[in-house]
């Protein structure tokens, strides 16, 4: 059941993208971007959490959840710290997906030959 | 023919009818993503015997390396022409933006090339993100002081 919700929502959400994508003149990187705001501003009142407990992984693949994870390591961190707290835990959450896409690529980009 | 004329000649005359096939496509490779994602998801609660926050990064960090490989293999640029946005909004497609413009600079040395070109097409997602972010973060903060 939760593969069912995931490939659901997650196809749905890039569906949304396409649909951009095709009636606009907005390239990839506008999307992305785009889909990032809008991930953090629905986690402004946990709405993006409530869609993690029902999709799981679908809500959690797509961009969107970068900018709800940002927005949330931010708010954890500022319960705590008040307004400083919002840069120092801005990365908590996406650290391990930042680090790994630089360190990965980086090995790649030695590794393999640019092909074109 | 004045220009708004000319837009609405060159409307009609653009290749119609593949939106529907292109966001069928961009679903379904979409949709197969996320589920690998559950897949390894789950993969990980089970080894781990963690709950569902402490494998996301687990699962996170696993799709971007098989992204990452697959970009240096030249695999995801061609699954990329059939999926359009079934493969750019996945946090892969995230990772095939680093690697792919670190790959493609990669003649221009290391330092210049690999080192600042990396985030060449990624870095407007980050920039974005942690300027919202914190936007929407300062306006939350102050909602719950005077709540």
């Amino acid at each position: 059941m939760n593969y069912i919700l995931a490939f659901l929502f997650s196809g749905f959400v890039c569906l949304l993208a396409q649909f951009i994508y095709e009636k606009t003149k907005l390239t990839p990187g506008h999307i992305c971007t785009l889909f990032v705001v809008i991930g953090s501003f629905l986690d402004l009142f946990h709405i993006y959490d409530k869609l993690v407990t029902t999709f799981h992984a679908g809500a959690l693949i797509p961009i969107t959840s970068f900018g709800h994870s940002l927005m949330h390591g931010a708010m954890a961190a500022c319960e705590k710290y008040g307004v400083f707290g919002i840069a120092m835990g801005i990365f908590d959450l996406t650290a391990a997906g930042i680090s790994a896409a630089i360190v990965f690529s980086f090995i790649v980009a030695i590794v393999f030959k640019p092909r074109s | 023919m004045n220009k708004n004329e000319y837009d609405k000649m060159a409307e009609e005359l653009k290749p119609q009818g593949h939106t529907m096939k292109n966001c069928f496509n961009a679903f379904l490779y979409g949709g197969i993503i996320g589920a690998i994602a559950q897949g390894v998801l789950e993969l990980f609660m089970n080894i781990y015997h963690c709950s569902e926050k402490e494998a996301t990064p687990m699962m996170i960090i696993t799709l971007v390396f098989v992204a990452c490989l697959l970009t240096g293999l030249g695999i995801y640029d061609n699954i990329a022409k059939n999926a359009g946005a079934g493969t750019f909004i996945p946090i892969t497609g995230f990772a095939n933006s680093m690697s792919s413009s670190a790959l493609d600079s990669k003649s221009e040395g290391l330092i210049f090339g690999i080192g600042s070109n990396m985030f060449k097409l990624g870095g407007t997602v980050i920039t974005y993100g942690i300027v919202s972010s914190s936007l929407l973060g300062v306006i939350r903060y102050v909602i719950t002081l005077f709540w």
